[in-house]
């Protein structure tokens, strides 16, 4: 499994980003290889526009299987996340990635 | 001569000023009024003129045909938008994050991206007692005041080229509408009530006049609510404030019943006189 985390770092301590278009960076953790993959989003704060669409474009690019992220992606993003086989957890705003991962695990996030 | 109404707070008497100031300058001599709050148009309320002519108003969107794209991704790349993705092997546009700034549909080496007609809203032309009044209405589910707005003033601009004075109920805030709706005026009045918040709205307002290199005035209504600061900042700060308009119950009772305050009350006609003099004498400086 593939599980993608909207975060502030690169780490397991870091924080969840609870934003999804303007997530700071966008971590990919890989069960099976227990690595991560991360992508630096930072520069989405240079755009005054359609960061949700942008950010949802280098999820779908990523292919994870599922998704873990704060408040939860808009309209313009939800409908490109739609086209993916992807499930979406939200409610890990608060939390580290390790926090969103157990919370994820024991079945305590709520399903977008 | 082209005559802004805007205010920085809602609800301050934009439209109650627009419409009576049209009436009363229609008394001696013609008038175009333009309600260029397109998402929320009321002064129709007030002017209830005979319908001349409706029409509908249209923004351009580029359309993906699938058959001629290549999948380059140039259209994606030059979006500033944000308003067009590849999604493998799709191209997806999301029509409200679109400017329609043609630079997909003009830079697509196969031509996949045309450019089609998405209606946004309708323009009408009334006519009432000397007032030719346009009022332009955003369609439910557009979220682009500007292009409307921009559609109203051209217009207004091409029918009205012999009416001398031109007034535009512009939209409230200090974002993208009201700068498209006050951008070409000649004049701003920028009308605010004297309590706390009128004054903060008044100095954001007066702010993005000052940037846009604008003529402006003051004008308070509701006077005798609030306190003072509205009238010491304007004497601090040397900015013309050109009329006072009363508090007055009857001015609310009149407004509720959709009726023009101005031939009512006469401390209203008053300003509005206070008004259109000032704005006469400070557009045509050289006939002073």
């Amino acid at each position: 499994m593939k599980i993608a985390f909207t975060t502030k770092g690169e780490k397991w301590e870091s924080m969840i980003d609870p934003r999804f278009g303007r997530t700071e960076f966008i971590l990919i953790y890989e069960e099976e290889k227990d690595a991560f993959i991360s992508f630096d989003n930072r520069d989405i704060e240079q755009e005054a526009h359609g960061a949700g669409p942008k950010t949802s474009q280098v999820i779908y690019d990523l292919k994870p299987d599922v998704l873990i992220t704060g408040n939860g992606p808009g309209g313009n993003a939800a409908s490109i996340l739609e086209r993916m086989n992807i499930k979406i957890f939200t409610g890990a705003g608060n939390m580290t990635v390790k926090e969103a991962y157990e919370a994820y695990k024991k079945g305590t996030l709520k399903e977008f | 001569m082209k005559i802004a109404i805007a205010s920085g707070k809602g609800g301050t008497g934009k439209t109650t000023l627009s419409t009576n100031l049209a009436a009363y300058i229609a008394e001696s001599q013609k008038v175009v009024l333009s309600d260029l709050d397109v998402e929320e148009p009321n002064s129709g309320l007030f002017i209830k003129g005979a319908l001349i002519k409706e029409e509908n108003k249209f923004t351009m969107k580029p359309e993906w045909k699938e058959d001629k794209c290549t999948l380059c991704g140039l259209c994606q790349e030059v979006c500033n938008y944000n308003a067009i993705v590849k999604l493998g092997n799709e191209i997806v546009v999301f029509p409200e994050l679109c400017h329609s700034c043609y630079a997909c549909s003009e830079l697509c080496p196969t031509n996949a991206l045309p450019m089609v007609p998405q209606k946004m809203g309708v323009l009408k032309h009334f006519e009432k007692n000397g007032i030719s009044f346009i009022e332009s209405r955003l369609d439910i589910g557009q979220e682009q005041a500007v292009p409307l707005i921009a559609q109203t003033l051209e217009f207004v601009d091409e029918n009205f080229l012999d009416t001398s004075i031109k007034l535009y109920d512009s939209p409230p805030g200090t974002s993208c509408p009201v700068i498209e709706a006050t951008k070409d005026a000649d004049f701003i009045i920028l009308i605010t009530e004297p309590t706390p918040f009128g004054f903060n709205d008044l100095k954001l307002a007066i702010e993005t006049m000052k940037k846009l290199e604008k003529k402006f005035a003051v004008v308070i209504n509701r006077f005798g609510i609030g306190n003072d600061d509205v009238v010491e900042y304007c004497e601090k700060e040397n900015i013309p404030l050109i009329a006072k308009i009363p508090n007055n119950r009857k001015v609310a009772e009149l407004y509720s019943r959709g009726e023009l305050i101005y031939d009512k009350i006469p401390e209203v006609k008053q300003e509005l006189k206070k008004i259109t003099d000032y704005i006469l004498k400070i557009l045509k400086p050289n006939k002073a």
